[in-house]
Parts: structure tokens; sequence; C-alpha cells
């Protein structure tokens, strides 16, 4: 398998803060006009920050890569080093093959030009010659399901549709490699999967893939190796995928499994702070490690309110192994009258884990905190505390039924037999 | 020049060190982006009349009221009017066709990078397209601004000479110093956003001191050589006498100055954009 994509040492500096204002004014030009147009105007004192340090990879071809970390790991700055749109500050790229990139949808898109007009724009930017966009016109649209809009300027689009025209350009632009960031954040859940598939078909017709993304089921539908950066560096490169995500989840919040504590000096947002989160028995006394699929398990999130404020929902997210979304549950689920009532100070909200209804294996949990339709605590999949759920038998008391099943959820469910 | 880049294409080196040099990998890269130079081009031109009443008549209407009011003002007011034997409106015009250009081309190229900034920021290609663009949609301009001088020179019964043949050359000289002094804005006007304000200003004393509104005959002949130093002063007037003659000998001086100051601002300018590109999409 030869190498499409080489890096050696690669780094990428930026040059941050106030320097950057001096340096962009024209008192510099004039002063050390010489160094300035050399664009050397970086002095001891400028602010500088790695976003990636001494990258080296080897990409075969035909790979379908997965990028993860943290935000500001350096992830965007890799793909966009890979792309040509900057310039590495140390180390060497070698790509063999066209790229096309989308790290944004509606790139190179004109909100005064049509539908067809941008089509055509846009790939031509991709790299595609007016021959073959015509030839995969129709697919094109077909695939945006923009149909009798052709015509109206992209201003005019929902954002939706602008985001859908975009995708189907950069889907249908052959190329060697394929540079992916993030584009499956926005869209609804069936395009979701309709972008999925066609970066799959791109995979299967041999192309590389190299796809950042924070949604780990795309990731591990999608790829068959993951480099996991932080903080500028790799600090995993694997191709067992699964183990790969799994570290990466677990990696968040550190040693942390079972329970999460707020630092001693965390500050209120809005007026709530976040105290703990954390699995328990039945009694609330803090378990680490393993339940069993029957017993009774609470999951409890303690906070200090400031004040009361009816807006104020809180609940926790439940992730699969594999990162895929199993379900949200909120304090407020019920009716109104059977709400619990909060009061300021401290509060401890707890939730029985319904038992018999997961599978063995690992889950995630996430705290989620906020004010209905106003502002987030702690954002699932963003900034929200974490912790980490293992479950080892008790599947069922059934003779029958010993061992681990297939499937996300392992429910024990009533059965009867009726009168025909 | 395709066949010749054929072996290279595919494989791309980028290496931390490496100085930005017009070598051939440059110009096979260029070339291999003809495409979307050409949807730039056309983009260029939809959008500017795009929304507009009067749409692409704009192109002719702009220079049409320059001209009518110059003509108000420096032939009738100031009697520049009676400086040869050559109509007035149709000096004047002459004038006015190059420094729209130059003046258009040289304000929207120094803004092109700023202004395609998303693009820049998200998507790889060589970034001397956009001005490169910029120049091109205001050639396609100016060749439709030229069709004025049809009825104008009818209307005065005045035809132009074997020397209009050679007005493919003066253009070609326009465009080289245009685009020499528009990569120069673009590049510097990324880091140094002063370039935005400085140049409509630069544009506006420079109306005055190049012979638009008036023949460089009548600029006194002692004070010539100092005015000549402007190049702009060889362009304009070799278009001019393209298209309506005159005293040609008078004018070598000033168009060799023209040329030498066009390639060199076209050389350096491209050699500078070159090694500042790849830092454009850093400070955009």
């Amino acid at each position: 398998m030869a190498n499409v994509i080489e890096t050696d040492g690669l780094g990428k500096r930026y040059v941050i803060g106030a320097s950057m204002a001096q340096r962009s004014g024209l008192r510099e030009l004039l002063a050390s006009p010489l160094r300035a147009l050399k664009g050397r105007g970086t002095s001891a004192g400028d602010n500088v920050h790695w976003a990636l340090r001494d990258v080296s990879l080897r990409v075969g071809e035909g790979e379908r890569i997965g990028l993860i970390g943290r935000n500001g790991a350096g992830k965007s700055t890799l793909l966009k080093l890979l792309a040509r749109i900057t310039h590495p500050t140390t180390g060497r790229i070698r790509i063999a093959g066209r790229v096309a990139s989308l790290l944004e949808v509606g790139t190179g898109f004109h909100p005064e030009l049509s539908g067809r007009e941008n089509i055509y724009l846009n790939a031509a930017l991709l790299g595609m010659s007016a021959r073959d966009v015509a030839r995969r016109f129709d697919a094109i649209v077909a695939f945006a399901e923009i149909g009798r809009y052709l015509d109206t300027a992209v201003k005019h689009y929902s954002s939706g549709m602008y985001m859908r025209l975009a995708f189907a350009v950069a889907a249908h632009v052959e190329t060697d490699i394929l540079l992916v960031d993030e584009v499956l954040a926005v869209g609804d859940a069936n395009f979701q999967r309709k972008c999925l598939n066609a970066m799959g078909d791109a995979a299967a017709a041999g192309r590389t893939v190299v796809l950042v993304s924070h949604r780990m089921n795309a990731i591990t539908s999608l790829c068959d190796r993951v480099v996991m950066l932080s903080e500028g560096s790799v600090v995993l490169d694997s191709r067992d995928v699964r183990h790969a995500v799994r570290q990466y989840l677990v990696r968040d919040d550190d040693a942390l499994r079972g329970a999460w504590y707020a630092a001693a000096d965390a500050p209120a947002r809005d007026g709530v702070r976040l105290l703990a989160f954390y699995i328990s028995d039945a009694d609330g006394r803090p378990v680490e490690g393993v339940r069993a699929n029957d017993d009774d398990s609470l999951i409890n999130v303690e906070f200090e309110l400031k004040s009361v404020d009816s807006a104020l929902k809180l609940g926790y997210a439940l992730y699969a192994d594999s990162g895929e979304l199993l379900y949200w549950s909120f304090c407020k689920d019920g009716p109104a009258s059977d709400w619990p009532t909060l009061k300021r100070g401290r509060n401890v909200l707890s939730s029985a884990l319904p038992k018999r209804l997961l599978n063995e294996g690992e889950y995630r949990l996430e705290l989620i905190a906020g004010f209905h339709y106003r502002s987030w605590i702690a954002q699932p999949d963003h900034d929200a505390p974490s912790i980490v759920l293992e479950i080892q038998g008790g599947l069922s008391d059934s003779p029958l039924w010993l061992e681990r099943r297939a499937g996300l959820l392992a429910p024990d469910l009533p059965w009867a037999c009726r009168e025909p | 020049m395709p066949e010749a880049c054929g072996a290279k294409r595919g494989v791309a080196e980028i290496s931390a060190g490496e100085r930005g040099t017009l070598d051939s990998a440059f110009w096979c890269e260029l070339w291999s982006f003809r495409e979307a130079f050409r949807v730039l081009v056309w983009r260029a031109v939809r959008v500017r009349y795009k929304q507009t009443a009067v749409g692409i008549a704009w192109v002719v209407l702009r220079p049409l009221m320059l001209v009518a009011v110059l003509t108000l003002i420096f032939g009738v007011l100031a009697g520049l009017r009676e400086t040869g034997p050559t109509p007035y409106t149709l000096l004047v015009l002459g004038g006015v066709l190059g420094w729209q250009f130059f003046s258009l081309v040289l304000t929207e190229a120094a803004n092109s990078l700023v202004a395609n900034a998303q693009i820049i920021g998200k998507v790889y290609c060589p970034r001397v397209l956009f001005p490169a663009s910029v120049l091109a949609a205001g050639m396609l301009d100016l060749l439709l601004t030229l069709l004025i001088f049809v009825p104008l020179m009818l209307w005065y019964g005045f035809l132009p000479g074997w020397q209009v043949l050679l007005l493919p050359l003066g253009l070609v000289l326009l465009a080289a110093m245009t685009l020499g002094a528009g990569l120069w804005a673009a590049a510097l006007n990324v880091r140094y956003r002063d370039f935005g304000i400085l140049i409509p200003f630069v544009l506006q004393l420079g109306f005055f001191v190049s012979p638009v509104a008036y023949p460089l005959s009548v600029v006194p002949v002692a004070w010539q050589w100092l005015y000549e130093l402007n190049p702009m002063v060889g362009v304009l007037e070799l278009l001019r006498w393209c298209l309506l003659g005159g005293d040609i000998a008078g004018l070598s001086v000033a168009v060799a100055w023209s040329v030498v100051f066009a390639l060199v601002a076209l050389v350096s300018g491209l050699r500078y954009f070159h090694r500042a590109e790849r830092d454009f999409a850093d400070i955009v």
C-alpha cells in the first residue's frame, strides 16, 4: 500500500495577542520596511502558540482516518496544513494525488448567485472541470434535494438547503483524498445519514478519507484508523477504532470514572454551581466500579442554587461505548405536578437507573444542565462533565440467558400468553 | 505547457523552509486551476451588476457620465476645448477608458483577498487567481466600453488611423501595469489594511497628475520631463494615440519608461505576492 500522505516533524506556530495588531500596521512597515516585507516581524516578545508540534504521519492509499481530540488539540490545523491552506512552520508534507477539502460547507458560495451558478463556482474551486460538473450535475442536484430552487439566489436558501447543496458538490468531486471537518455536525438526521453514506462510498471507491469529528459514532462507523491529538501532538494512533474511541471518551476527566466532583473554586454559572455527578447505591452512597444490571443504582447530581429559576433543567445523557446517544433524561420530563422542588442552597437530584435495560459493557453518562431555551450550564458534547458506568452481570434470571447479548440494549421485557 | 506539467501532476511537496519561487511548478499549478480562474472571472462579471436596475449598461454609463462632466468643466469652463484638431470629448474618452480601468481594477484587486477571506481560509488555490480574475473582468468591461467610440466617432466624423491596430499592445501594457500594482496592493493590504485607505486617495491625486481630462500637450514643455515620471502618463498617452493619432515621437520616452515600470512592477509584484501568499490564510 503506497503512502498518499506523509508528514515529517510537522509544526505550526501562530503569533497571537497584541503583537499581531501592531504587526499589521503601516507604522512597522515604515519603521523597518525590509524586515516587515519579508514577514519576519516576529520578535522575541511575541506571544506564540504552537497549534501543532512535530507530527509525523504515514497515511496509506484508501485508509479512512478519524482525527479526534479536544477542542484546540490541533485537528483542524492539521487538516488545514494537509489541504495546503496554511503553510507549516516546521517540517514537511508530501501528498500524492488530488485533494478535496471540505472544511466548512458553503465554501466559495456567493449569496447573489443562484444554486446552479454556485454549483459551478464551488466545483471549480474544489478542482472539478466544467465537463465533469456537467456530467454529474443531475446527481448533485438530486443529492442536494433543492429541485425547483435551483435558479434561486442562494441568499434566499434556508441554512439546510445551503448545507445540502454544499455537501452535494463536495461529495461529487472526484479526488484521491478527501479531507472533511465536522460537516456532519449540522443538518437533520436524515441528511447526516446521507453524508455518512456518501463518505462511505468514497472510501469504498478507494479514496483516502481524513475525517475530523467529535461524533464518535461517525468515527467508529466510517474509519479504520484513529489518530488522537492532544495539545498539538499525536498521542494515539491505532487501527483498533473502538478501543481508541473508548480511550478518548474516558480520558476526558482523567482518573475519575464513576464520579465527578467540581474543583473547589469552580465558579457558578448563572447562579448555578454544579458540585458533583456520581452513581450511587439505593441509599445514595457513591459507588465506584462495576454495577450489575439488576443492582439498584441512582444517578445523582449535586448543585448549589443562588436563586430558584423555574426554567432550570437538569438531567443526563447516556451514551453507548461506541459513542451513540441512547437517551436523554431530565428532572422535568413528567407532568409539572411531579417535578422535584428545588430550593436555594444545596440540592441533590437523584434518578433511578432503569434496571435490566442496558447491556453488559461500558456506558458514558454526561451531565446536562441549562435553562430551558435560554442558555447552557453544562452542554452535552461540549463542556459537560461525564462519568463512566460499567455493567457486568445481572442480565437476567432466566436459566436460558447467561451471556452478553448483541445489541446496545439488553432489556428484560415482560412476555405473556393470552387467549387467541 | 499542459504536456510539460503532466509528469509533475499529483505529487505536492510542501516544506516549512522553502521560499516561494516562480518556478515551473508555480506555473503548472496555475495552469491546472484555469477552470477556477474562468469561473472567478465569470463570477466577478455576474455579481457586479446583479440586482442593479440598469445592469450591464453601467459599464458604458459610468465612463459616459464622467466624460460628460469633464467635457463641461475642463473643456467648456476651463477652455481646454481649443487645444488641437481632435474633438475634446474624444480626447477625454481616450483618457478616461484607461484611467477608469486602472483605478477600478487596482481598487478591487487590493480588496480581492480580503473580500475572499472566507474562501482563502477554507480552500486551497493559487491566491493570484483573485487579483487576476479582477483584472480579467475589468478587461472585459474595458472592451465593451471601447464600443462607445463607434457612435461618437461617427458623430464627430473622426476616423481612427492605422495606429488603431496597435491598440492591443497598448492594452497589454495597461494590463501589465495594473496587475503589477494590483498584486503589490493586494498582498500588502492583507497585512496592512492601511493600503485600503491609502489607495483611493492616491488614485484621486493620480487622476489630476495623469493625462486623463487633458492631453500631455497641455503641460508646459519645460515641465514635461517631471510630469512624465508618473508611469501612467506613457500608458494613457499611448492608448490615446492608438485611438486618435497625433505625435508619437514626442511620446517615446514616456512610453519606454512606462514599459520598464510595468515590467518591474509585474515581476516584483508576482514575486512578492507568491512569497507572501502562504501566510494569507493565517492573517487575512
